[in-house]
């Protein structure tokens, strides 16, 4: 079986200002969303407490929260997650509880006004440690940036590492733009899922660069749009197929992964998509535009006697 | 050109075999098992305790499927869940014959089932993460700041007493905050007090202030001294925090020390927090108390009457004592204690530091009470222990007591131990708390478990259909990754928590783009017109610089994650970095061997198995190698 049959390199650096005004279009689409809705955070990073339990029978949301409400509970929020069965209860910190005695304050209220419930989990974060891992998150953001763009520009060239992270990045700022947009929630297992998708599709970009260092080495005559065009080309096989494998492992993770996968999974699906096309179709047209050029790879040679043209590429 | 010397097979087998024999352990499940460990620091678990274990179960007529000793007790596996619970009733009887005391941890515990000798090689089932066990998760914040102004106060208790002993006339010591200004009303005062002060308290940062008749010293703790505070500090409490522990029977807790200031226990399928919390949070206190001595009133004690006041106590090493119950100092006031020797008789002792108020209470006690017994007790959920019961010799000011006579080396360390575990070097409160129920722990393993294997089938139908035989062996270098994940995870003893098995998952979805890469280079290869031997070692020679790029980047998100990432991000970070290196190991070195070893050997190839080439100007079917 061969899925792509391409005669010819497919012109992609025709189109290339069409693919970056349409990836400049969603980045500052994300960018608004972001801004003027904001992440949802999870307790881990807000502080506050998380109660999960689980009913026998579909709940009575109602009863829960006016229970909590008489038991001078403000700020709560009471939803089903999962299944009518199951319950969240999220409960904003406060100066004056004491630490972590809500849980069981709150199981009590339940007990009285709604009963029937078993608890499954309690989540209670403290609001120094939501700080620092906000901070964490932002410095292990900055570490992968920079670790990046000096192995590629190691690698490479400058040209392949500035572009390579320009256009992985803002696929960061797409993912956190759903997050914002839908409103889903953001934990720590995202945080993770984002921050692996910038590895991974980095990788994506290192793929076609590879191809296209090689192709400047090896074939002449060819000007630079067509030699991207010809390394994107050859490689979009590769592309689809192993996207499309890493996808089927994400899309099982968010089919029998569960509540705690979901996101995580949704994170990545996102990250895989846009992934593909942002290194592809958008860190390709800037190498070009950062002006990068056979010169960058092939070194001037020597004339060496008796040497014919292509002997000394070894 | 495909052959690899024996050497590279036999490396590729022995890995294999390691793996196997590393990931065997996670088959077998788990048995259920009942440990026996020692709940006092005093008291050691050893083989002695073993031989009791099992004649407690040849007179219960229990059959075990063994018992061992290893560092954390006695262990017992069991065969079901009903002897588990019986044999947890029969040593609970035997070994706290007092439920009020209890002097072992009795706990119900699994173990896993996996052969001796697998066990004997260190090949262990991994280790769950609470997430997947279910149970209770506590971080703790110690209060700095509250453990270095009880310091600081005992330490302004020891310059007073210090510039009394040499005449140095001081116009009063205060602790401010995180200083200690001593007045001067002379320059002269000042300078000698300072050359004192220098001498006997390196630990002192000291500055002079002030002018005319308001001179001061102001005193402040030099960074490593505070640092060593702290240091000490967090063990303490860590200390205290394993005897507390220890009572809830929790077969295998977690107490550790994260960052400068935090402590993280685990109580791995513990339910109660509500106990837990109690008990963690609970002050178990030194009392110092007066003996009884009048005549007669022991004797009447033992007899069953007990004087009013007092109460009737047995002393360590069997001799009774009558305590009075009016608490003359609490182990509130107590700032260290520390194992030495006698500076004269170079006997064993104890030395205990008391902080100011405390001081000089000890002072006013010992003062009015030369000759006469006072008992040192550790108070414990309630109960009472005298520790020692010294006699009286001299007033004791200072602060500084030693407890010294009929004592070893162990003993007195013991002692001390006990006394400083007695209670917490500085408040602590939950900054974190995390409680998963078990049947969530069980689902969370199910739904971890069938997402990966949905995903690898997926992909291994996918590969075999569109590379056949090539396919194939993707898919076994594929499944080869997953084993040398799960034998390292084993062998390095990590915590696999639910986004680690998410990690796996996505470990495997990207390590198939190794072989992705390799494949498509062969077919690219054999379209251009190279014969099938030299496709296949161009194929993997083209392929393994993209690979190495591709990988390192990743890697690096991944280091990234590991360094800055906790709690579940650490649990993702660790298999996702393990993950990248066994994926270079089996995408490139067992694929390759495999190829190799299928075709290396045979002289002449038509075609290879990896499915149907398209190649440009023909159409389609024509150009296979099938």
């Amino acid at each position: 079986m061969e899925l792509f049959r391409i005669r010819k390199d497919i012109p992609f650096m025709r189109h290339a200002l069409v693919f970056n005004i349409i990836s400049l279009i969603t980045f500052l689409l994300a960018v608004f969303f972001l801004s003027h809705r904001g992440l949802h955070l999870s307790v881990e990073f807000t502080g506050g407490t998380l109660i999960e339990v689980n009913y026998t029978q579909a709940a009575d949301l109602e009863k829960v929260r006016q229970g909590l409400a008489k038991a001078g509970y403000t700020d709560i929020a009471v939803q089903n997650y999962g299944s009518s069965k199951d319950v969240m209860i999220r409960l904003p910190l406060k100066e004056e509880q004491s630490s972590a005695k809500i849980g069981e304050a709150v199981m009590k209220v339940l007990d009285a006004e709604a009963p029937g419930a078993t608890l499954k989990r309690v989540e209670f974060v403290g609001p120094q440690v939501g700080r620092e891992l906000a901070e964490n998150g932002a410095m292990a953001l900055l570490l992968v940036v920079f670790g990046i763009v000096v192995y590629l520009a190691f690698r490479f060239e400058w040209r392949f590492s500035v572009s390579a992270i320009i256009a992985n990045l803002h696929d960061i700022v797409i993912i956190l733009g759903f997050f914002a947009f839908f409103q889903w929630e953001f934990s720590l297992t995202v945080l993770a899922a984002v921050l692996a998708v910038l590895g991974y599709s980095v990788n994506e970009s290192v793929v076609v660069f590879d191809r296209v260092r090689e192709t400047f080495k090896k074939v002449r005559g060819l000007d630079t749009p067509q030699v991207l065009d010809h390394a994107i080309t050859s490689t979009i096989s590769r592309t689809v197929i192993t996207h499309g494998c890493t996808q089927l492992m994400v899309l099982s993770m968010l089919l029998f992964g569960g509540e705690t996968l979901h996101y995580f999974a949704i994170a990545l699906t996102i990250g895989i998509c846009f992934g593909i096309y942002s290194s592809v179709l958008v860190a390709s047209p800037l190498v070009m535009w950062f002006g990068v050029s056979r010169e960058h790879f092939v070194k001037p040679k020597k004339q060496i006697e008796g040497a014919n043209e292509d002997g000394a590429v070894v | 050109m495909n052959r690899y010397p024996l050497w590279k097979y036999i490396t590729v087998v022995v890995a294999l075999l390691i793996g196997f024999i590393y990931t065997l352990p996670n088959f077998f499940g788990e048995s259920p098992a009942v440990q026996v460990s020692s709940a006092k620091a005093t008291l050691k678990v050893d083989t002695k305790t073993l031989e009791r274990v099992e004649s407690v179960l040849k007179s219960g007529n229990v059959e075990s499927s063994g018992t061992f000793l290893d560092t954390n007790g006695v262990k017992v596996r069991l065969k079901d869940t009903d002897t588990q619970l019986k044999v947890k009733d029969l040593l609970e009887k035997q070994f706290n014959p007092d439920p009020s005391d209890p002097q072992y941890v009795v706990a119900l515990n699994l173990l896993s089932s996996s052969p001796q000798w697998l066990t004997n090689m260190g090949a262990l089932p991994m280790y769950l993460g609470l997430d997947l066990r279910g149970g209770v998760h506590f971080l703790l914040q110690v209060d700095m700041h509250g453990a270095l102004t009880k310091r600081l106060d005992s330490v302004g208790a020891d310059l007073r007493s210090l510039l009394r002993d040499k005449n140095i006339r001081h116009g009063g010591i205060n602790r401010d905050n995180d200083r200690i200004t001593i007045r001067f009303r002379d320059e002269e005062t000042r300078g000698k007090a300072r050359i004192v002060l220098e001498d006997s308290q390196p630990d002192l940062a000291l500055a002079d202030q002030g002018e005319g008749n308001d001179l001061r010293i102001v005193a402040t703790l030099k960074p490593t001294a505070t640092k060593k505070i702290q240091e000490s500090a967090v063990k303490q409490n860590i200390g205290t925090l394993h005897n507390r522990i220890n009572e809830l029977g929790v077969a295998e807790p977690v107490i550790a020390q994260q960052g400068a200031d935090r402590i993280v226990v685990q109580l791995p399928g513990i339910q109660d927090t509500a106990k837990a919390k109690d008990i963690l949070g609970r002050t178990a206190t030194l009392e110092i108390r007066m003996v009884d001595d009048t005549p007669g009133a022991l004797d009447a004690a033992l007899a069953g009457q007990v004087p009013f006041g007092t109460e009737l106590y047995v002393e360590r090493g069997g001799r009774p004592l009558l305590v009075k119950k009016q608490v003359m100092l609490t182990g509130d006031r107590l700032t260290d204690a520390q194992a030495g020797f006698d500076g004269q008789s170079q006997e064993p002792a104890v030395h205990l530091t008391l902080d100011a108020s405390g001081s000089r209470i000890f002072k006013e006690i010992t003062r009015e009470n030369v000759g006469k017994r006072m008992a040192i007790l550790l108070v414990e959920k309630g109960k009472g222990e005298v520790v020692t019961a010294p006699v009286i010799r001299t007033e004791i000011g200072g602060g500084r007591v030693q407890i010294s006579g009929s004592m070893s080396t162990v003993e007195a360390n013991d002692t001390a131990l006990l006394l400083r575990a007695g209670s917490l070097a500085a408040p602590m409160e939950i900054v974190e708390e995390r409680t998963i129920g078990p049947s969530l722990g069980a689902e969370n393993i199910t739904k971890g478990f069938h997402s990966t294997m949905w995903g690898f089938a997926a992909i291994s139908a996918f590969m075999i259909v569109y590379y056949v035989l090539f396919g194939f062996i993707s898919v076994i270098a594929l499944a080869s990754n997953l084993l040398f994940l799960m034998a390292l995870l084993s062998m390095l003893q990590a915590t696999l928590t639910l986004p680690g098995i998410a990690a796996i998952a996505l470990a495997l979805g990207m390590a198939i783009d190794s072989n992705v890469l390799i494949n498509e280079r062969i077919r690219d290869e054999l379209r251009n017109g190279a014969p099938p031997q030299s496709a296949i070692h161009m194929g993997y020679d083209h392929a393994f610089d993209t690979i190495i790029d591709s990988n390192i980047t990743t890697l690096i998100a991944g280091l990234a994650l590991l360094i800055f990432g906790s709690g579940p991000v650490r649990g993702f970070a660790v298999v996702h970095c393990l993950g990248i290196l066994t994926s270079l190991f089996s995408s490139v070195i067992v694929s390759r061997s495999l190829v190799n070893l299928i075709y290396g050997q045979r002289r002449k190839i038509e075609s290879l198995s990896i499915g149907q080439i398209w190649k440009p100007g023909n159409n389609g079917s024509a150009a296979t190698t099938k």
